[in-house]
């Protein structure tokens, strides 16, 4: 089967002014959920006390809730998780008591009120030092990853394909970060893994598209780089294509299947192909031209080290 | 045309054949054990398997097997549930002398331990358990490195009879010792300065004739060192105590120490125990003075005012006779007598001694048990770390001293066995050389594990048989043929990951269903510029080669740099994170090489060297 029975000839350069306005448009509305609503930071980051409950039986929260502010934590949070038998309960950090022991006394408060009909499942307890320092990690993650990829990028491809690489990278991260704060969904460790994950995914879309983009240099000698550009991803279009479904259908398998706890996790891939996918397509290729690559940049690229070595 | 040498399928037959070895110690599963072992001179003999074997039938619980092994005597049953009652058995039947951990033990058949192969090693979000991290507090540890420096000068100042007129701990730190006059100081400091080379010395004559001593650098390094190391160790007697198979102990960075107990389904008494600074000090009462007064301000010279459990005040003297850390060991029972909670103790020499020669000179009058613990939280305020320690002192008993006795006695005044076991437990243990703050706790429950397993074995299957099927519709033979490379691909990951014996998590199995969707990536890649090489009228024996040669600089590419996105993740990450930066790194080492020579390989088998009209792609 094929979806494309002949090679395609879309003018996908041709409609780049429009794709930028749509990054531009998506990025800024993500930054200006960033910036406004804030992320909602699960305990990894912010510091303080996660506790999963599972009850034999199906349980309102509201009941859960009053039977935790009858032993003294009036700040819980506590949501249906999953199934209407399970509830997870959020905590802040506390001073009164010792960290460690609010999880304790939590479980206490429950095994009394619903004496044999529950079990403990999860406890998470970051401390706010450990919460700081995860944050830290994540960013310095981030940051590191994209200095590594920036620096192979350019080893391997001209400085400006490694410039439109991250800066399309950076694109996929606003936009999927900012998916996660316009609904508000919990921003954990997991999903922060998952961000760096659809940051090796797209990347490895983009250099699909760039190592072709190259090659089409050397070839089309005569084309003009938006030509060259077009056909490299004409010629890309069905891989890409069959890539990102193969692995969509995989963490859709994952999203549904893998559990509550690994749903942050799934959901930021997802979202994380679907940019990272139309990033490859346009952002990378946009910002490439932008940065006005030319068939000079792309003949042999051992050339290119010399001529800047012989400048005085 | 495209034919590999016999080298080149030797190799993938090679690589096939271990792979599938090492993979398949996974299919067998592991039984749920009680592991039981002996600790203060008891032995496991018959009779105690014989009385193993007893109250676990008379409980009902049923045994799959028995075996007594170097790590101790292994009980086997069928179900979790069965372990979890008969570890209760077992420990209420044998007492403090044994220690019945549970642990799983793989039913890998012998043939295939003998070579090492082992299943792979399962995170605690898979199998439950307790993840802990804990900070050391510096600031104590360094409060105490001075308060023995304090006391150690001042034995040293006494032995050699140089007069001074105070020596204290500083506010911030360091010493200050106060003398009459000048040569007293210069003495003191020529031999300060020879006995103890590592401390720096300075004359201050602002507030009196003053010595300020400091540790130096390498010795504040060497105090913090110890102070990890000694609760590292204390810890790990501790976790022993508590039946834990499998712990794993060790120092992360600086101050903390990771401590993770597969299996342990009761955090609290685990947090509780491994948390708790708890020790014992024995001092005289003062029977002269009257506790009431000292509470309404009068506290006499040469006492302090202390509270028992119930509130009432005590009068204690100020010279403690026996610490906790000259207890060797420490055993809970039931005090024959009147049935209370008691626990023996057994003292080193040096505090024989001194107990032996306090109770000869006191018989008649009250001594005291006073229970010591403190406590350590963080919190912040107005975005600044405010570190708060808690100390609880309490008296738990008072008793007459009846007679002279030194090395072993009873204490009693308990409120109930269990704390007597853990007062036992603590006291055996030791104390931490610096309280400990619980800085990060992740446990997950023994169902949630199953829970997550069953899940993540569910998601990859379910996702690996959608792409299998996608990718025999759309490439055919060759879509086949990448099917056999991911099969083999998925057998690989699970081969390096039991090799390794690497950390499986949750996050691990999802960079499993990822490198499931991903892998086929160089497959596509392949394929597709094999179909176009075809549009463009080249034969397909021509076509297969130009399609595998040309995509090949594509693959590694793509893949590097993901490879590079995964160990700056393995890097940053913690726990589960790092699972997942582990497989997604195997699964891309070993995706490029099932996607290309393996599918290459057979590929070459069945067109390679022949005419070839047509490819089903």
């Amino acid at each position: 089967m094929q979806i494309f029975k002949r090679e395609t000839t879309i003018d996908f350069m041709a409609k780049h002014r429009l794709a930028v306005i749509l990054s531009l448009l998506l990025m800024a509305v993500s930054l200006t959920s960033i910036v406004t609503r804030g992320l909602n930071f699960g305990v990894d980051f912010t510091g303080g006390t996660l506790v999963e409950i599972g009850y034999q039986t199906a349980v309102d929260p509201s009941e859960v809730r009053t039977v935790l502010q009858g032993a003294g934590f009036d700040d819980a949070i506590v949501q249906s998780f999953g199934t209407a038998k399970d509830v997870l309960i959020r905590l802040a950090p506390r001073g009164e008591l010792s960290s460690a022991e609010i999880s304790t006394s939590v479980l206490e408060a429950l095994y009394k009120a619903y004496p044999d009909q529950l079990e403990m499942r999860r406890v998470e307890f970051v401390g706010p030092q450990v919460g700081e320092e995860l944050t830290e990690d994540g960013g310095l993650a981030m940051l590191y990853a994209l200095i590594g990829i920036l620096i192979y990028v350019s080893l391997r491809f001209e400085k400006r394909f490694s410039l439109g690489a991250v800066m399309a990278l950076v694109h996929d991260v606003i936009i999927t970060i900012g998916f996660f704060s316009i609904l508000q969904i919990e921003f954990d460790l997991s999903v922060l893994a998952a961000i760096l994950a659809v940051i090796g995914y797209s990347l490895n879309d983009t250099i699909v598209v760039f190592d072709r983009i190259r090659e089409n240099f050397r070839r089309m000698r005569k084309a003009g780089p938006e030509d060259v550009m077009n056909v490299a991803i004409n010629q890309m279009l069905s891989r890409t294509i069959i890539t990102s479904l193969t692995t969509l259908m995989v963490l859709v398998a994952l999203f549904i299947f893998g559990g509550e706890i690994i749903h942050g996790f799934a959901t930021a891939l997802i979202v994380g192909i679907f940019v990272g996918t139309y990033s490859s397509i346009y952002v990378a290729s946009a910002s490439v031209l932008f940065l006005g690559v030319s068939k000079a940049d792309l003949m042999p690229v051992e050339k290119e080290g010399e001529a800047l070595d012989d400048r005085p | 045309m495209n034919q590999y040498p016999m080298w080149k399928y030797l190799l993938i037959a090679i690589t096939v054949i271990i792979g599938a070895v090492y993979a398949l110690p996974n299919l067998y599963g592991e039984h749920p054990v009680v592991q039981v072992t002996a600790v203060r001179g008891a032995a496991i003999d018959e009779a105690t398997q014989a009385s193993i074997a007893n109250v676990l039938k008379g409980s009902g619980i049923d045994v799959a097997a028995m075996e007594q092994l170097p790590q101790g005597l292994v009980v086997k049953f069928n179900t979790t549930g069965d372990q979890l009652q008969a570890q209760t058995v077992i420990v209420d039947a044998l007492g403090d002398d044994f220690i019945a951990a549970l642990n799983l033990v793989p039913a890998t058949p012998d043939w295939l331990a003998g070579i090492n192969a082992d299943p792979m090693y399962l995170g605690l979000d898979l199998r439950g358990g307790v993840h802990f991290l804990m900070e050391v507090d510096m600031d104590a540890a360094m409060r105490q490195a001075d308060e023995r420096y304090v006391s150690d000068l001042r034995s040293a100042l006494r032995g050699e009879k140089i007069r001074y007129l105070s020596i204290v701990r500083m506010a911030g730190g360091g010493i200050e010792i106060k003398f009459r006059d000048e040569p007293d100081r210069d003495k003191s400091r020529t031999l300060i300065g020879r006995e103890y080379a590592g401390l720096q010395l300075k004359t201050v004559d602002s507030a009196g004739i003053l010595l300020r001593v400091t540790m130096s650098n390498q010795d504040i390094r060497e105090a913090r060192n110890f102070a990890i190391q000694q609760n590292i160790l204390t810890l790990r007697k501790r976790v022993n105590e508590l039946g834990v198979a499998e712990p794993v102990i060790q120092r992360q960075g600086d101050n903390r120490i990771v401590i993770q107990l597969p299996g342990v389904q009761d955090p609290a008494r685990a947090k509780d125990i491994l948390g708790a600074t708890a020790t014992l000090e024995f001092r005289l009462a003062d029977d002269v003075n009257d506790a009431q007064d000292a509470v309404a301000g009068r506290v006499p010279v040469g006492s302090r005012l202390y509270y028992e459990r119930d509130g009432n005040p005590v009068l204690l003297k100020k010279r403690i006779i026996v610490t906790g850390d000259q207890i060797i060991d420490a055993s809970s029972g039931i005090d024959s007598q009147n049935g209370s909670p008691m626990v023996n103790i057994s003292l080193d020499s040096k505090g024989a001694r001194k107990m032996n020669v306090t109770t000869r000179d006191n018989i008649g009058k009250p001594m005291a048990v006073v229970f010591i613990e403190r406590k350590v939280t963080t919190r912040i305020i107005d975005g600044k770390k405010i570190k708060t320690s808690k100390e609880t002192k309490e008296v738990i008993n008072v008793a007459t001293i009846r007679g002279q006795f030194s090395k072993r006695f009873q204490i009693t005044g308990l409120d109930s066995t269990e704390e007597a076991r853990k007062l036992a437990l603590l006291l055996r243990a030791g104390a931490l050389a610096a309280p400990i703050e619980i800085v990060e706790e992740r446990t997950v429950g023994p169902s949630l594990g199953q829970d997550n397993i069953n899940m993540g074995f569910m998601s990859v299957v379910i996702g690996f048989v959608l792409v299998l099927i996608f990718m025999v519709v759309w490439y055919k033979i060759f879509g086949l043929v990448a099917n056999i490379a991911l099969t083999l691909n998925l057998v690989l990951i699970v081969a390096v990951l039991s090799l390794l014996q690497a950390t499986l998590t949750l996050p691990g199995i999802a960079g499993i269903v990822l490198t499931v969707g991903m892998a086929v990536d160089a497959n596509v890649l392949i394929f597709e510029r094999i179909r176009e090489e075809l549009r463009n009228g080249n034969s397909p024996q021509a076509s297969i080669s130009a399609g595998y040669d040309k995509a090949l600089s594509t693959i590694a590419d793509a893949n590097i740099t993901t490879l590079i996105a995964a160990v700056v993740l393995y890097g940053f990450g913690t726990g589960p994170i790092k699972g997942f930066a582990i497989t997604l790194m195997i699964g891309i080492l070993t995706s490029m090489f099932t996607a290309i020579m393996g599918t290459r390989a057979v590929i070459n088998l069945i067109y390679g060297g022949r005419r070839v009209e047509k490819l089903s792609i």
